[in-house]
């Protein structure tokens, strides 16, 4: 995490010496600096970084797609005159542990159309969604573990 | 370039905030119109916020978009699931033809049901073994039927 920070911080120097304040102008000063950190990685202790900013970016990728795949069927059975939402509530086993790593989970599901996070059982091991087209449990089940969770702790671990 | 791009932004966003609106009044029950409220209100708005951070001219305006967006992002999911939660605590009626209702399995099992029964003082004795959600006088007449 901490090369995190630094690149940031490589990425706003970048900016200040090119005299462009502007968001390409850090985003360009973000990948020189992500290259420049990637080829003196030798000499870092903690390596996990490279690793988890290309699934970070790919989480916000997959996310992004979601919202707006499943905001689609949404729009579809509001304009549609029957309805044909199948809600169910259904209990997803969570593997994350910490407050964190539930949180994430919690507000990236409640953010998907079609899936609203509703409570965490007491022991923290079961996140009850509200799902608003429900064919299958497992299916539901497994698109939650996989899709979202999966990625959020590969990101945090 | 960036001026057809914004434009469609803007076309789409509002669509989707019409959808959400919509979708408010025409969905069967809390839980569900919950969806339509927060995801396709939080796109719809995100949606025109990136055209106004396309299409700003200063970076300062383009930042603040994008942090306007980032807030949305982390402040809907968290009044979506308080709203959605206090709901179901309150009783408020499920669809009926909500499928499952693992959740209140749980609720019973743990005494749960029973907890908010007292809390929010709803009398009933066999309340929790006919109806698909935890209280079913409070809920009786809360929410119209929808075939």
């Amino acid at each position: 995490m901490n090369l995190f920070v630094l690149n940031g911080l490589l990425a706003l120097g970048f900016s200040v010496v090119l005299g462009e304040f502007s968001v390409s102008g850090f985003a360009a000063g973000f990948a020189v600096g992500l290259l420049a950190l990637w080829v003196t990685r030798p000499l870092y202790d903690d390596n996990s970084y490279f690793k988890r900013l290309p699934r970070a970016l790919g989480l916000a990728g997959y996310f992004l797609y979601q919202l707006l795949v499943s905001n689609l069927r949404v729009l579809w059975d509001v304009v549609t005159p029957r309805q044909n939402s199948r809600p169910a509530i259904v209990g997803v086993p969570l593997a994350a542990r910490t407050d964190l790593e539930i949180t994430l989970v919690a507000n990236l599901v409640s953010l998907t159309p079609g899936t609203l996070s509703l409570d965490v059982s007491d022991d923290r091991r079961t996140l009850y969604v509200h799902v608003m087209f429900m064919d299958d449990i497992e299916a539901v089940r497994g698109a939650i573990k996989d899709g979202i969770e999966r990625r959020v702790l590969e990101v945090l671990r | 370039m960036s001026d057809v791009l914004a434009a469609v932004l803007m076309v789409a966003g509002a669509v989707f905030a019409l959808v959400a609106a919509v979708g408010v009044a025409r969905l069967p029950d809390l839980l569900i119109r919950m969806h339509a409220a927060t995801k396709a209100g939080t796109l719809g708005a995100g949606l025109i916020l990136l055209a106004v951070a396309i299409q700003g001219a200063e970076t300062g305006l383009t930042l603040r978009a994008l942090a306007a967006i980032f807030f949305l992002l982390l402040t809907a999911p968290v009044s979506a699931h308080l709203i959605g939660r206090a709901a179901y605590r309150v009783g408020v009626r499920l669809w009926e033809r909500t499928r499952v209702d693992e959740f209140e399995t749980y609720c019973r099992e743990t005494g749960r049901c029973e907890a908010w029964r007292q809390e929010f003082q709803i009398k009933s004795d066999d309340a929790f073994v006919k109806n698909p959600n935890c209280h079913p006088e409070r809920s009786e007449g809360s929410l119209r039927k929808t075939k």
